[in-house]
């Protein structure tokens, strides 16, 4: 199982863009994917509605969960999409 | 074209407007001038939330529903991808982020689970998908403030899929390819998100005054409208109608040679219009500068366009809405700035944040429920409530004009007795802004307008506010729309005594609500004595050409004429015989 903590850098949180990247990135990844604020409970990483449910702002930290052969590059999408508007904070 | 029967037609441009309902012409108020002519596009109306209700139960039912379901849903997500790659396409990439994010909520694995849970159980796939949005509803509802705002978008995928699954047509503006006349209750601004201005050759709605959203969206679009038509709704989708934006009728079932007609008078003055530039006067030479309302910088490109000499009306509760805490000063003054820069030589009048009532701001709550808000605690009565926020605006717009040319003025909303006109006044001194006005659209303010002169620097006519008050008529009830109308004589007695006060102390009197945009009135007022016009950027060219073919005696004498009417059409029929040129404009 891979897991990893990433900080939401992006100034609108995992909402809006990113939080659609996010969702859509998770959507292609052959087998299951969660994500979870830092302590929270996860929930499906391809579910907008959960992902967005989650409110996840700028600065928190979440956890993202993905278990399989190809988890580590599926996580390094899902952590670009995270933090795609990062850059202009 | 077959000929239908026999018809009463009403005689084109006949001075006696005929009744509403009368036989094949319908007739409300006409609030953006123009022609338009093709066949009518209904918005449908809300959806129904599904009765509680079971199907059969058996597994082919429960396969039957799920399926429905589905497509349902699919069929949604589909459609908004499309409406969001035609709006992309339109150069709104915004609208597009919104679309595909409700177009995945219509595909959210959590949410079909829940559907199929349901089905499963009994329910009816209408009633399983209302019900499984209904969890996420809550949820989104619950959380922070930019998912409070994104229940609205969920709720309009629900809708669109409840519709199918019920059978109903879906919400909003359907997707048509030839151009059309948009046909609606009322229109939200949702409604019209997805809108292209190519295709839409009219409104006519059933409800809205004057200045409801719908009448200020078709003058911003420059698209010929009629709102508070009663019959308007009745209009079968498909219908062919020729809609005069400037008479306020609908002619249902033109005949081809009334189109015509009616299309080319409108092009005889659209080419007079576009022969008038440069600053406004009237004929003789009298200067009466033409400004253009804005709702901020991505207004200011269509100004330019327009010719207006500066910004009569700079609404700046746009910086404001859909956030829970103000822009900060540094955002305020960026945007201030921008306004600012684009009429080196003119001159800019911010209106400060007009909060409360129809624009409740989530940082400035009422104090209290409020059952008449319209006479509550809003305009500059919220911003005495919290000075902290009127002096971060005033600080940030004194920062922004900082080493520019541009005349900046800044008004206080709302104002109603002296004691506001000094607060405010005092308020831009300390703030460092040098010329302070305020807002005419209390009627006591504009009864004492000789009283308020001498605390400011200007005035600023809200004719909206103005009627609305003078008339006792809210402007968003259709039913009342001949109250809402700025030639009410008594609504002219009150600009009349206004622009006095100010001439008496040597103060500008502008107008910046709906009535300066209507090209015979803005006649009028020039000769009640008001010394601008700020109106919607489309407004502009037609008032120009209207002016510059009367001398300031003709405004005058039309002023009078005006102001000894009974009636508000008795004004305009006093008012035109006074105005000869009118008719060269086919108005």
């Amino acid at each position: 199982m891979a897991q990893r903590h990433v900080k939401i850098r992006s100034k609108v949180g995992l909402h809006a863009r990113p939080a659609a990247l996010f969702v859509q990135a998770a959507a292609r990844a052959p087998m299951d994917v969660t994500v979870a604020k830092l302590g929270g409970n996860p929930v499906n990483a391809k579910s907008i509605l959960a992902v967005l449910g989650m409110d996840a702002r700028h600065g928190e930290e979440i956890v993202i969960t993905a278990e399989g052969e190809s988890a580590d590059q599926v996580l390094d999408e899902l952590e670009a999409a995270v933090n795609v508007e990062a850059g202009d904070a | 074209m077959p000929d239908g029967p026999p018809s009463p037609v009403a005689d084109a441009g006949g001075a006696d407007a005929p009744a509403s309902g009368s036989a094949g012409v319908l007739t409300g108020a006409g609030v953006s001038p123009g022609v338009g002519a093709g066949p009518v596009v209904r918005v449908a109306g809300s959806v129904p939330e599904p009765a509680a209700a079971t199907h059969g139960g058996t597994p082919e039912d429960v396969r039957a529903e799920q399926a429905a379901a589905t497509a349902a849903l699919e069929a949604v997500a589909a459609d908004l991808e499309a409406r969001g790659d035609r709006a992309a396409a339109a150069g709104n990439t915004e609208a597009r982020e919104v679309l595909r994010a409700q177009a995945m909520m219509a595909l959210d694995p959590g949410l079909a689970d829940g559907i199929a849970v349901r089905i499963g159980e009994g329910t009816t796939a209408a009633r399983a998908v209302f019900e499984a949005f209904a969890v996420y509803r809550e949820m989104l509802a619950g959380a922070g403030e930019y998912l409070a705002a994104r229940v609205t978008d969920l709720d309009d995928v629900r809708d669109r899929a409840v519709a199918r699954l019920l059978g109903l047509p879906v919400p909003g503006v359907p997707r048509r390819d030839d151009p059309f006349v948009l046909v609606a209750r009322d229109l939200a601004p949702a409604d019209t998100a997805v809108l292209d201005p190519a295709q839409v050759v009219a409104f006519v709605t059933e409800e809205g005054g004057p200045t409801s959203h719908t009448a200020i969206l078709a003058r911003t679009m420059g698209v010929p409208a009629v709102v508070a038509c009663p019959g308007a709704a009745d209009l079968a989708e498909g219908t062919p109608v020729l809609v005069d934006g400037a008479a306020g009728t609908v002619r249902i079932d033109p005949a081809e040679a009334e189109i015509e007609a009616a299309l080319s008078t409108s092009a005889v003055r659209a080419s007079l219009t576009a022969a008038s530039t440069g600053p406004g006067a009237t004929k003789d030479g009298h200067a009466v500068p033409l400004l253009a309302n804005i709702g901020g910088p991505k207004d200011v490109r269509a100004a330019l366009e327009a010719g207006a000499e500066g910004v009569g009306l700079y609404r700046t509760e746009f910086l404001f809405l859909d956030r829970a805490t103000p822009p900060s000063d540094a955002e305020q003054e960026a945007a201030y700035r921008t306004v600012l820069e684009a009429f080196p030589q003119g001159k800019v009048v911010v209106r400060a944040l007009d909060a409360g009532a129809d624009k409740p701001l989530a940082f400035l709550p009422p104090p209290g429920q409020e059952p008449n808000p319209a006479l509550g605690e809003r305009g500059l009565r919220m911003l005495m409530r919290h000075p902290e926020v009127l002096s971060a605006q005033l600080g940030a717009l004194a920062r922004a004009a900082a080493g520019l040319t541009v005349r900046l003025e800044v008004m206080a909303p709302m104002v109603t007795d002296v004691a506001e006109a000094r607060a405010f006044a005092a308020a831009c001194a300390e703030a460092g802004i040098d010329h302070p006005g305020i807002m005419i659209e209390v009627p006591a303010a504009a009864l004492r307008a000789g009283d308020l002169a001498p605390e400011v620097e200007f005035f600023s006519v809200g004719t909206n506010d103005l009627t609305q008050y003078a008339c006792a008529a809210d402007r968003q009830i259709g039913a009342l729309a001949r109250l809402q109308d700025a030639w009410q004589p008594a609504v002219l007695d009150l600009v009349a005594l206004t622009a006095e006060a100010a001439a008496d102390t040597e103060r500008g009197c502008g107008v910046c609500g709906e009535a300066a945009a209507d090209p015979m009135l803005a006649c009028v007022l020039v000769g009640l004595g008001v010394t601008s016009l700020s109106m919607s950027a489309p407004s502009l060219p037609l008032v120009r050409a209207v002016l510059a073919r009367h001398t300031l005696a003709e405004c005058r004498r039309a002023a009078v004429a005006a102001r000894s009417a009974r009636s508000a059409d008795e004004a305009r029929a006093a008012a035109r015989s006074e105005l000869p040129a009118l008719a060269d404009l086919g108005l």
